[in-house]
């Protein structure tokens, strides 16, 4: 038998790879680098894009621009203080939502509260609302929230006027409703990636508290959590960085009043809802560059917020590695 | 001709396939337009974008002008005056709307080839100042200096601001209204925007006779307004039915739709004047044109006129090199003057005068369009034949269609927020 398409020796016998395979090979290696070098280098020409549009409005304005309160296209003076101010001050409080919303969650998600068909579908329904759009947020936050909260913010404001976080009413749109639907657009993000690192505590760790004494909770509250707490953290500066480069939702419940007031009720404005509303229509000349300027620091705070998460993340993950 | 052949049998899918093939499969019918859209080389497809706010008229005029001239299309985006511009500026569109006319630095840019740049008024229209007062049944009476104060900022205006709807400068006007102690929520536009340009001239003018000392600019977009801001007209409306004690400036026409109540303002001249097309005309009548055919009224003064008018352009070129896109455009823009004015009032628009018609008209005859002759629009160098057409269909045929239109317009506003 010299024939080598017989069955036997087609199965058994090692060939050497054909010219076909190996350009085969070959072209989906060059293909995926490609592909994985088009990634990188269409970051830094957005990077690059960005830079060079903001140009003229970084060495014009100078620092000042990043301390400057005003926006006037007429006067040409822009400084993105406010903006700066409020997309930290925004979303700083819905960390602070979800980050107690989350974590809970997550708590619950992992830790046998619930029987296991039940924890699946509610895990399930926590990362779908990762899918639900900005829009829709931003709708639901309009039609329902801020009628919802708009009594208790302005009783509030009428007992504890005297307060500077309640000091005035709440008329519509402003930084509460918007810091409370980014609170539950985060909720996702913070619940999942804490689950994970709940549930990635190992066994041992929680049989051996069991096995000292300790209650559930104490074993919950003071070892697995503790344990897990570089992983819930890293996920919180994960949500931060979602938070902080939201833009419709907050775009839309904000109210875009271009001031910084003490009041959770008074309307504030954010880096991304002030790009999002202007960029259209804005002047070519004058505007669009301090637009991209100001796209370029929010560039620049979520990159920051997103490398210290991931490198927290890494960290938790090798600390972890010894308990294992 | 070619146009009063299609003027008969208006329905443009039937071109190019016999009537039962339509009606027994609109798959195939719809594909063998599109065949015969692809051969057919005298289909010519123009572009435009910019001001919103005579957007619903605008794309009421495509409609209708389609069922007379199916050879031409014509697709409009709404993307806002100033955008408009700039994508006109850069060759992207052939033509622009915009409600801010174009600043004489806009008209000096225009690239060469554009042989200059014309603006035609198309139509006009008010912006009203729109309010959210819950338990508040009649119509509310602002004074000249009330509602100037009402919507200023603490900057601009550091003292007499008027921040309650029970100030007693405001319930001085309104004897019998029990007006709510309520502060008063100013709802301005968060972009750039031909309404804010109409509503802070007219502002500004005012302050200057009540209050000289207050050096403010009137502009797309300005940093003086008090309050809260939505995008877009759309926006705008809906925070204001939003929020109880808002008040906000708005294009006429959106408040028709939605229903919310607008105030009735004191004018230049005293009298207390609501908005409407007729109130809207007399002021615009006062407009006198310069070269450009620009003109503002920031302040009316003839009695009985609404206080804050202003016509909206159309920009095109001075010359088109491309003699289909040229000549059917110029087809599109008489339609509008002549039978597209029919339509402004119903849709909360101010139809232009006459006198303001044959000057427009003339601009239009003097766009230069290469080797005229062998273009498509030719036939409608004479005033627009399809006209008999629309006039000998039925009378409640149109009014059918126009409320189609009015409900088309009525999802505008949503269609337009993103």
């Amino acid at each position: 038998m010299t024939t080598t398409n017989s069955p036997q020796t087609r199965g058994t016998l090692a060939q050497p790879p054909s010219t076909f395979e190996k350009l085969n090979d070959r072209g989906f290696r060059t293909l995926t680098r490609l592909f994985a070098l088009a990634v990188v280098l269409m970051l830094v020409f957005l990077v690059y894009e960005i830079t060079r549009t903001a140009w003229p409005a970084l060495i014009t304005y100078g620092p000042g621009f990043l301390i400057g309160s005003d926006w006037s296209v007429a006067e040409a003076r822009f400084g993105i203080w406010p903006q700066i101010a409020g997309t930290l001050v925004s979303s700083l409080l819905a960390l602070a939502m979800g980050t107690l919303f989350g974590v809970t969650v997550a708590i619950v998600l992992s830790q046998s509260f619930l029987p296991p068909k039940l924890e699946w579908l509610l895990t399930n329904l926590v990362q779908l609302l990762a899918a639900i759009p900005s829009v829709v947020f931003g709708l639901w936050g309009l039609f329902v929230i801020v009628p919802l909260v708009r009594p208790i913010a302005n009783s509030l404001n009428e007992t504890m006027g005297w307060f500077p976080l309640f000091s005035t009413r709440l008329s519509g749109p402003g930084m509460f409703p918007a810091a409370l639907v980014l609170a539950i657009m985060i909720l996702p993000t913070i619940a999942s990636i804490s689950r994970d690192a709940l549930a990635s505590v190992p066994q041992r760790l929680k049989e051996a508290a069991y096995g000292i004494g300790a209650t559930r909770w104490q074993a919950i509250l003071q070892i697995i959590v503790p344990t897990a707490a570089p992983g819930i953290f890293g996920a919180i500066v994960l949500g931060f960085g979602r938070a902080v480069g939201e833009t419709m939702a907050v775009a839309m419940l904000i109210g875009n009043a271009n001031t910084i007031q003490w009041s959770l009720f008074a309307p504030g404005t954010t880096l991304a809802a002030l790009l999002a509303n202007k960029f259209a229509e804005a002047d070519p000349v004058v505007e669009i560059p301090a637009l991209m300027a100001a796209a370029l620091v929010l560039l620049v705070i979520t990159l920051v917020i997103n490398v210290v998460g991931v490198l927290i993340l890494q960290r938790a993950s090798r600390s972890l590695k010894g308990i294992h | 001709m070619m146009t009063t052949t299609y003027s008969g049998a208006a329905n443009p899918r039937r071109i190019g396939s016999p009537r039962h093939l339509v009606k027994a499969w609109p798959t195939f019918a719809a594909l063998s337009l599109l065949v015969a859209g692809c051969a057919d080389r005298e289909v010519v497809t123009l572009q435009g974008a910019g001001a919103t706010f005579p957007e619903p008229l605008y794309k009421r005029w495509f409609r209708e002008y389609y069922d007379i001239n199916p050879k031409v299309r014509i697709s409009y985006q709404g993307i806002g005056s100033g955008a408009g511009i700039k994508q006109f500026l850069n060759g992207l569109t052939d033509f622009a709307a915009s409600d801010a006319a174009m600043t004489p630095d806009e008209i000096a840019s225009a690239p060469e080839g554009f042989g200059g740049v014309k603006l035609l008024p198309m139509t006009a229209g008010c912006v009203v100042l729109a309010y959210n007062l819950p338990g508040v049944e009649r119509p509310i009476r602002l004074p000249r200096a009330v509602y100037a104060r009402m919507m200023l900022n603490e900057q601009a205006l550091p003292t007499n601001r008027i921040e309650r709807w029970n100030d007693p400068a405001i319930v001085a006007a309104n004897p019998g209204v029990d007006l709510p102690n309520l502060p008063i929520t100013v709802v301005q536009r968060s972009d750039s925007s031909g309404t804010t340009y109409l509503f802070t001239q007219h502002l500004v003018e005012v302050l200057r006779q009540i209050q000289p000392d207050l050096k403010l600019k009137a502009g797309k977009s300005v940093d003086w307004l008090a309050g809260i801001a939505a995008k877009g007209n759309p926006g705008v409306a809906f925070t204001i039915d939003q929020t109880p004690g808002a008040i906000g400036f708005l294009e006429y026409g959106y408040t028709r739709v939605s229903g919310t109540p607008t105030a009735i303002l004191e004018n230049r001249a005293g009298s207390f004047v609501a908005a409407s097309p007729q109130s809207a005309a007399l002021g615009l009548a006062e407009a006198e044109f310069d070269n450009n055919l620009i003109a503002w009224i920031p302040d009316p003064a003839v009695e009985g006129a609404y206080p804050i008018v202003g016509y909206t352009w159309i920009l095109v070129r001075g010359r088109y090199d491309d003699p289909k896109v040229g000549s059917a455009l110029k087809a599109i823009l008489r339609y509008g003057i002549d039978q597209g004015q029919t339509y402004a009032a119903d849709l909360g628009y101010v139809p232009l005068p006459p006198a303001t018609v044959e000057q427009v008209r003339q601009a239009i005859d003097s766009i230069e369009v290469a080797n005229a002759a062998e273009s498509v629009g030719q036939e409608s160098e004479s005033p627009p034949p399809a006209a008999a057409s629309v006039a000998g269909s039925s009378r409640g045929d149109i009014e059918e269609r126009i409320e189609k239109a009015v409900a088309g317009f009525s999802e505008d506003p949503h269609g337009n927020r993103e």
